[in-house]
């Protein structure tokens, strides 16, 4: 994992609190899952029909019928549960998940959250994620800040098609923290070594700067 | 009378050119090798089929896609497979994306005999375009519809000979809802015992919704991304 990943991830994973019913991504918000501390006991959602992800198999002890949403053989902890997908949907979409944790292309000033397609290439599909945004009871974005352009990923307006429209409660990127609120988009942090000029300088939307601001 | 047949290529005779398939199955895990088999040797085509994604290029789903015999594909994710792409891309395969809950949503409605239900899901994005759409409390919801297929092709662990299912692990995922969506649903196993045997806390699928059972063998099983950890 490379430095600003880490970064990312060990921010991300302070969003988890003892007792909660998390659903993580693929790809990035997956590796959240290795941060949790011992002790805290968080059940991890699978929507392919899991709530009780352990961690992956030992060697040989693999099981083809027992895989996580990114299609990754894993384990269960004690206490899991299997269902299907319609009933995996129905926690999801009902409000029973406490968090989910995602990835993104484009986050806009709005809350708009944009992970799933880029016009003309790729043609991959949305899976769980136009779901889980609109369902978990909070939704928290992890992404690099600028893309390897270095332009600006929190755009005024998403250029991408959307995942959904203002559903995005706070977006963890590697070099600050933004929650998006009923006044609009608002700075919480920045990382060490990190100024807010810095931060304004790279990122396209516009935001406030939060009275209890503070600096990692 | 006993729902189990001997021949796959029996069970899927009937299974015509145009028709519309429900298949179970998330990646390649819990997904009906038997059944897509023998419809790749009939060889049907201009198949619409129901399905979370579409295989790997040369299995599950995909083996129906590399011999051209899918006209539409109605899944939520395809990223795992080139041959799709391929054909998408140059307009050779219709496809409607489906968010995976709005998906299993329509399959399990489908299935209930509802037409459709409102959901939140794709409000204000692409899958949103010439949706009806709904206030409830002030907050928007989308018209989605419901799916029932000719057929539908499932894939269980085990199942009795009325065709009561059992299923196991995360191999459920979309195949309880296939089962009940499907005007006849074909369900393949990997073991079969006398009604009765099971006991009635432990169905999942209640045979009602099961019109042929086939006992499978060799299944391959096969993992997209083996994770392990050391011991």
């Amino acid at each position: 994992m490379t430095e600003t990943r880490n970064s990312i991830v060990k921010r991300a994973v302070e969003e988890i609190q003892d007792g909660m019913n998390v659903n993580l991504g693929i790809g990035m918000p997956t590796l959240v899952a290795n941060e949790i501390p011992d002790g805290m006991t968080v059940l991890l959602q699978s929507e392919n029909g899991l709530l009780g992800i352990g961690p992956y198999p030992v060697e040989g002890q693999e099981d083809a019928d027992l895989i996580n949403a990114g299609k990754e053989t894993i384990t269960t902890v004690p206490g899991s549960s299997f269902f299907d997908s319609a009933e995996s949907f129905a926690m999801i979409r009902g409000g029973h998940i406490d968090l989910a944790i995602l990835g993104g292309m484009e986050v806009s000033e709005s809350g708009d959250l944009a992970n799933w397609m880029i016009p003309g290439k790729v043609v991959k599909g949305m899976g769980g994620a136009m779901d889980l945004v609109v369902g978990a009871k909070r939704v928290v974005v992890i992404m690099d800040h600028v893309n390897k352009h270095g332009e600006s990923k929190v755009k005024k307006t998403c250029a991408l098609p959307l995942t959904g429209l203002s559903v995005v409660d706070r977006l963890i990127t590697d070099l600050a923290v933004f929650d998006f609120t009923e006044d609009g988009m608002v700075l919480v942090e920045t990382s060490a070594g990190i100024t807010i000029d810095e931060v304004k300088g790279k990122t396209e939307a516009t935001f406030t700067v939060s009275p209890d601001f503070i600096i990692r | 009378m006993s729902k189990v047949m001997n021949s796959f290529l029996e069970a899927v005779s009937d299974i015509q050119d145009g028709a519309t398939l429900i298949v179970g199955g998330f990646g390649l895990c819990g997904i009906p090798e038997k059944s897509i088999e023998a419809l790749q040797d009939r060889g049907v085509k201009d198949l619409t089929v129901a399905s979370n994604n579409c295989g790997v290029d040369d299995a599950g789903l995909g083996r129906l896609l590399v011999n051209k015999q899918i006209k539409k594909m109605i899944a939520s994710y395809v990223g795992e497979n080139k041959t799709f792409e391929k054909q998408f891309l140059n307009g050779e395969l219709e496809v409607e994306l489906s968010p995976q809950g709005t998906l299993a949503e329509r399959i399990r409605a489908g299935g209930a005999g509802i037409p459709g239900f409102y959901t939140a899901t794709g409000v204000g994005t692409p899958i949103a375009e010439g949706k009806e759409t709904k206030e409830f409390n002030g907050k928007t919801y989308l018209l989605e519809e419901g799916i029932v297929g000719d057929f539908a092709l499932v894939k269980a662990w085990k199942a009795d000979t009325l065709g009561n299912l059992v299923y196991r692990k995360t191999a459920m995922n979309f195949n309880p809802l296939a089962a009940m969506a499907g005007k006849i649903t074909i369900a393949e196993v990997e073991e079969i015992v006398e009604a009765g045997e099971l006991t009635p806390e432990e169905i999942d699928t209640p045979g009602i919704y099961v019109q042929r059972v086939l006992l499978g063998t060799d299944y391959e099983k096969r993992i997209e991304r083996l994770t392990v950890r050391k011991a």
